[in-house]
């Protein structure tokens, strides 16, 4: 089963260090080292300078020969380090999206296009397609632009954009209409109606979110880096004031001991590893085969509350199944099985295959009488059905909706099959009332089949702090049982897009961050409004264009895997920024006594790590602290290990490993390195 | 150490928690302008006041308007009390026919109890008339406290409220804190403390003889009127240059104990009025318990430093604690607790002479004003100081489970960490740089008492406790024109560089919705969070004086383990 397969589907795997992405990022990591782009990141902008700083006065000791030539060479050499490894981890970071970018632009490599033009069709090259023009595709070629398909249906072959290579239908009117450019029809001719102009495709917009060139700092981020450069103001005035007291306390320090101090507290590791968290997080979004919009919305999945998930396609496999009719007094069961199978016959939805499949056991078998009018289901009516040349009307559908359609033709339905219809869906079955111009003849119980596991998800959710809502256009009998069955918080029955709006914006009003999945026109709106929606990219354009987010291989299910990213996001810039910050106990004690061990010989006492000498203390220190940078590149990008729990144990969990940890590890570093430089006699 | 010496501590500290509940919910009542017990009395005079004044009770203030008012009010104030000073030789109630304030005396002076510091470049007894004294110092000491008050109250508002735009009337706040609960309760211990021995009248000074032979002159004044305001509000300012360590001011044990609960009563009250509005009281004693616990590290760092006393006195046959500069009738443990609440909140009153501490003695007052003043802290001030560090750790820590960090429901975003950024960067500075230019400056280093380590404490001591508005001197440290100047800056931007984006941040939280909160939430009341506040206290607010100290007391403790003195 397709469904299922995409949900036991992996993301891909692509190592974390690929070799050409590696090269590439080293050569960025140069290339960024120009002051204008470091202004962006006044944390490793000061590190920067002090590297230049360092170097200058390490030209000076090359010209005059002094003694410390070596120490201020170790130091510039380790600052300029500080800087590149920060360039690198924003690099790798990049260089992941731009890999895969280069792989869609080479399905964008320019295509012909047939434009319709009234009768005649003209070949022209794709990149001259304009809003509103008309192409036809035939089979095995490629789609020339995003359109809708005004005219046909067609297999279309989407893993270029997805991955997935099991093809789709698309099909003009409905909700599978939408085409993107650079997809392959498969079988048969369709003609779309392209609705974006080159350039602005969505396979455009797809390559400038993958290689960040549209990127711009979350709130969540510039919140950070406003207490980041908070905190390296703070640390530069303790520094900064540290000369004068020093030039009091008759030790007056150098420049270099002085910026290799200030470089070790104020908050590089965080600094340097922030802007390639947030590109990682876009990026995870991005295996998943989801296209987020901004990282806005991703960082926004992190903080939802609610999740709104549809029952079918979400919850319970697409496809319920018709298992019985249930007649009314006085109609054959030949004559209920006819006319469900002459409502049916024309409605390609699961549940109607189901029930032409369930007439068909019972031995009928009509084709589609001609000049009949097939009355498809709308999300108003909730009714399907069938008018016959002869004036006859079958409707089958929602018990209420044709109870109310069954009335307004004068009639009224037997008071028995009142209790079929709580009966079935008290079980969980969806009664599907079965009419034919006042009369109603039965009811058809179509059965839902629960997707494996929903419930261990739910339940995960659930330990998150996120409740699950389940909307559905079923009875609230029916729902009810399902939302049991499954697990669910809550649930709204007999949904409309009026309803499922208003219930976003109550759950809003209370406080609460919505998510939803969606994907036809009518959830437009609702997908708008809901602070994190994600449209189906088998959905319409309309759809797509209200989300911000967009799942290319149209699993809802994976809204639960984007709010688990986005509280990964969250949870690595906190930790990295915990673990940057408790660093400076160690750093303190490392390069403090350094600083004035001639002086006062006996602050000799807080060297509490026994390093060998000043010199070797204060530079073990900015070594640690430039390759703690490159150590934590993995975890930047891959996020902190993610468990879904409560706040307060995930709290205590990552207190204990970066808090505390981030206090300790330093010292055994910041010793390590000392022991290292001294055996190799290095100061 | 002794048992009897730490159990001050711990009978202190009871007394404090028993009165925290009634005084934090009678504050509650008061400042939401609800019924109280002297509501009969004092709503009559509140009326009139709010009439004269031309004040609309329930007008209420944007965050702007707020922080506007306060400034307006200081100035005012500040204006006031220089003219008074300047002008007093001419004024009433002058037995002893002082003459005027100098200029840069008289600013540093009016800027000094406009900031509720109360730091003093000059000797009471010697240099302020009585009516300067009761309409200058002791009228700033109502007031500056009220205002602290009153910011607090606007900044809890700011928490709790959510969809807000208005913080309360700093007007009506301000009324109803000298009213309702300083006046109140300096008119009942003041007349405590006359029946302990404290003077309160308007006699010239005595010459007596004593026993010895010698004369000397007894002071007298309207003194225990303003020493009960001076420990409620968390001035410190002493109406005799030797504060609380005179017997005038300070009798005995008794009247010892009740002033240092009159110190840290209203701070801790104040935690609790936050818990209450909040809706979750825990709130409150999360805030109460972290605090309790900075004022117990204190206390034991400050009481083992004096109880082990001077190494150098010990070679020389003296056993025993520090007594240097100390009471004997105080001891070594009174005396280190006194240090310890005067500088945990922004009181600054003194029992003993701090410069005398030993240096790590000496080293705990430092860091109590370094952080802020935090640990119940100045009246108001030592809440709203410590809601900044919540906010910080909220931001920090909360990131950690993954949503974007909520304090009480509202989001800390962008506006919220700026402002709390920029209050919190006002101390590194204030404290820092001036001592940096002070430690290499002639003027600057002209007035030092010692050399050496020492002499770098005792400028570091002086901007640590003007920035934070304490008023305590490491008294080695003397007046000139440098340090009047220097240290009046100090104090008035180490007070309004503070108020301003501290209102700023309340209004920015008051006009936030609050989410919906669930067991994904980081909650700002538990366990877990007083450990993250510690330790965000101690890491951001602490280890960036670090260096200072470190050149200051921590290595003259070294040295005098070596045998070196300055």
């Amino acid at each position: 089963m397709l469904s299922q397969r995409r949900l036991e589907r992996r993301p891909q795997a692509r190592p974390l260090f690929d070799r050409a992405i590696a090269l590439r990022a080293i050569g960025d990591s140069f290339k960024k080292l120009d002051p204008r782009w470091m202004m962006r990141n006044p944390v490793m902008f000061i590190v920067e300078v002090g590297a230049l700083v360092t170097t200058l006065f390490f030209a000076r000791d090359v010209l005059a020969r002094t003694p410390q030539l070596g120490f201020d060479f170790a130091i510039s050499a380790w600052l300029w380090f500080t800087v590149i490894f920060a360039n690198f981890a924003e690099a790798v970071a990049e260089g992941r999206g731009k890999a895969q970018a280069d792989t869609l632009r080479r399905t964008k490599s320019d295509t012909l296009a047939k434009r319709v033009v009234g009768d005649t069709v003209e070949t022209i090259a794709s990149s001259l397609l304009r809003k509103g023009d008309i192409v036809r595709v035939e089979a095995g070629e490629v789609i020339p632009g995003d359109g809708e398909v005004s005219r046909g249906a067609a297999m279309v072959d989407e893993s270029a954009i997805t991955g997935e290579s099991a093809p789709v239908v698309r099909e003009a009117g409905g909700d599978r209409s939408a085409v993107t450019g650079g997809t392959r029809v498969l079988s048969d001719t369709i003609e779309v109606r392209i609705t974006a102009n080159p350039g602005e495709t969505f396979l455009d917009r797809m390559i400038g979110l993958v290689e960040g060139a549209q990127r711009q700092k979350t709130p969540n981020e510039i919140a950070l880096s406003i207490l980041l450069s908070g905190l390296t103001i703070v640390f530069l005035i303790a520094v900064a004031t540290l000369l004068p007291y020093s030039i009091y306390a008759g030790a007056r320090q150098t420049l270099p001991v002085l910026i290799a101090l200030l470089v070790c507290l104020i908050p590089t590791t965080i600094g340097g590893l922030l802007s390639a968290i947030g590109i990682a997080g876009m990026d995870r979004v991005m295996q998943r085969n989801v296209l987020a919009m901004s990282g806005r919305a991703v960082e926004a999945a992190g903080d939802v509350d609610t999740l709104l998930l549809d029952k079918t396609g979400t919850i319970t496999l697409g496809n319920r199944h018709a298992t019985e009719i249930i007649t009314a007094d006085g109609v054959s069961a030949r004559d209920a099985a006819s006319c469900a199978h002459l409502s049916s016959v024309a409605d390609e939805t699961p549940e109607g295959r189901s029930i032409v499949l369930l007439a068909a056991q019972a031995g009928i078998s009509t084709d589609h009488p001609a000049e009949a009018t097939f009355v498809p289901f709308s999300a108003y009516t909730r009714m399907s059905g069938v008018d016959l040349p002869d004036g006859t009307m079958i409707r089958k559908g929602a018990p209420d909706a044709v109870i109310a359609w069954v009335r307004v033709a004068g009639g009224e339905p037997h008071a028995d099959l009142a209790a079929h219809v709580e009966r079935i869906a008290r079980a969980g079955g969806t009664p599907l009332l079965l009419a034919r111009n006042a009369a109603v003849l039965g009811v058809i119980h179509l059965k839902d089949i629960l997707k494996p596991n929903m419930r261990e998800r739910f339940d995960r959710l659930r330990a998150m702090g996120i409740r699950t809502v389940m909307i559905t256009g079923d009875n609230p009998l029916t729902a009810a049982a399902i939302a049991t069955e499954a697990g669910v918080d809550d649930f709204l029955a007999e949904a409309t897009p009026e309803t499922k709006m208003a219930l976003i914006k109550r759950e809003q009003q209370s406080g609460r961050l919505v998510a939803m999945t969606g994907d036809g026109t009518n959830d437009a709106p609702a997908l708008a409004q809901a602070d994190v929606g994600v449209a189906m990219n088998s959905g319409t354009q309309a759809a797509k264009e209200a989300a911000n987010m967009v799942d290319l291989d149209s699993d809802p299910t994976k809204l639960i895997e984007i709010v688990e990213i986005g509280k990964q996001l969250l949870m690595t810039r906190g930790a990295l920024t915990t673990f940057s910050i408790a660093n400076d106990v160690a750093k303190y004690f490392a390069i403090l006594p350094a600083m004035f061990a001639a002086a006062y010989p006996a602050m000799g006492v807080l060297n509490v790590m026994h390093l060998a000498t000043p010199q070797s203390a204060i530079l073990s220190a900015v070594i640690f602290n430039a390759l703690v940078i490159i150590a934590l590149v993995p975890l930047a990008l891959r996020g902190v290990k993610y468990a879904p729990k409560g706040a307060d144990a995930v709290l205590r969990e990552n207190v204990l490993i970066y808090g505390l940890g981030g206090i300790l590890v330093p010292f055994v570093g910041i010793k390590l390195i000392d022991m290292l430089l001294s055996a190799l006699h290095l100061t | 150490m002794t048992i009897i010496g730490w159990l001050q501590a711990i009978a202190f500290f009871a007394v404090v928690l028993a009165l925290t509940k009634p005084l934090g919910l009678y504050m509650m009542r008061v400042f939401g302008g609800e019924r109280t017990l002297l509501s009969p009395v004092l709503v009559p005079v509140e009326r009139a006041i709010y009439r004269l004044s031309g004040v609309r009770e329930d007008e209420e203030m944007s965050w702007f308007v707020y922080a506007l008012c306060v400034l307006a009010f200081s100035l005012i104030s500040l204006v006031y009390l220089y003219v008074l000073l300047r002008t007093q030789q001419r004024l009433p109630f002058n037995p002893q026919h002082f003459g005027n304030f100098a200029p840069d005396l008289a600013w540093n002076t009016a800027v000094s109890f406009t900031t509720n510091t109360n730091w003093q470049f000059y000797s009471g007894e010697s240099t302020m008339s009585y009516l300067s004294q009761m309409a200058g110092p002791a009228w700033h000491n109502f007031v500056s406290a009220a205002a602290g008050i009153a910011i607090a109250m606007a900044v809890i508002r700011g928490v709790v409220r959510t969809s807000a735009k208005t913080l309360g009337n700093f007007w009506v706040d301000l009324t109803r804190c000298c009213l309702y609960v300083l006046l109140p309760i300096s008119v009942v211990v003041g007349l405590f403390f006359v029946w302990q021995g404290v003077p309160q009248n308007f006699n010239a000074y005595r010459e007596v003889t004593t026993v010895t032979g010698v004369t000397q002159t007894i002071t007298g004044g309207p003194m225990a009127s303003q020493e009960v305001i001076k420990e409620l509000g968390t001035n410190g300012g002493g109406f005799v240059n030797a504060n609380s360590a005179s017997p005038n001011e300070n009798p005995n044990p008794l009247t010892d104990f009740i002033e240092l609960i009159l110190i840290f009563s209203l701070g801790a009250g104040l935690t609790y009025t936050y818990g209450r509005m909040a809706g979750d009281t825990r709130q409150g004693w999360a805030i109460f318990a972290a605090m309790s616990l900075l004022f117990f590290a204190g206390f034991a760092a400050a009481y083992a430093a004096e109880a082990a006393g001077n190494p150098l006195v010990h070679r020389l046959g003296v056993l025993g604690a520090n007594l240097e500069g100390k009471e004997v009738r105080f001891g070594a443990a009174a005396s280190a607790l006194f240090a310890t609440v005067t500088t945990d909140t922004s009181c600054g009153a003194v029992n003993a002479m701090h410069d005398s501490f030993t240096a790590l003695g000496g080293l705990v007052p430092l860091v109590n004003m370094q952080l802020g003043e935090i640990v119940f802290g100045g009246v108001g001030s030592g809440l709203y100081g410590m809601i900044v560090f919540v906010v910080l750790t909220v931001f920090i820590a909360g990131l950690m489970v993954g949503r974007t960090p909520e304090l009480l429901g509202k989001k800390i975003e962008r506006r919220e960490v700026q402002f709390a950024i920029l209050a919190i960067l006002v101390t590194p500075i204030l404290v820092l740089v001036p001592t940096a230019i002070a430690s290499v400056t002639p003027a600057g280093l002209a007035t030092l008492n010692n050399a050496g380590p020492h002499g770098f404490s005792e400028i570091l001591y002086a901007f640590s406790s003007t920035n934070a508005n304490n008023g305590s001197a490491f008294a080695g440290l003397g007046p000139n024109l440098f340090y009047n100047v220097a240290t009046g800056i100090n104090m008035l931007f180490g007070r309004f560089a503070v108020i301003v984006p501290v209102l700023a941040l309340a209004g920015a939280l008051a006009g936030k919705r609050a989410v919906a909160q669930n067991v994904g939430t980081f909650t700002t009341n538990s366990g877990i969070f007083v450990a993250l506040l510690l330790g965000t206290i101690l890491i951001v607010g602490a280890l960036t004086f670090l260096p200072a100290d470190a050149l200051g007391p921590i290595v003259e403790h070294l040295l005098v383990l070596q045998g070196k003195t300055f």
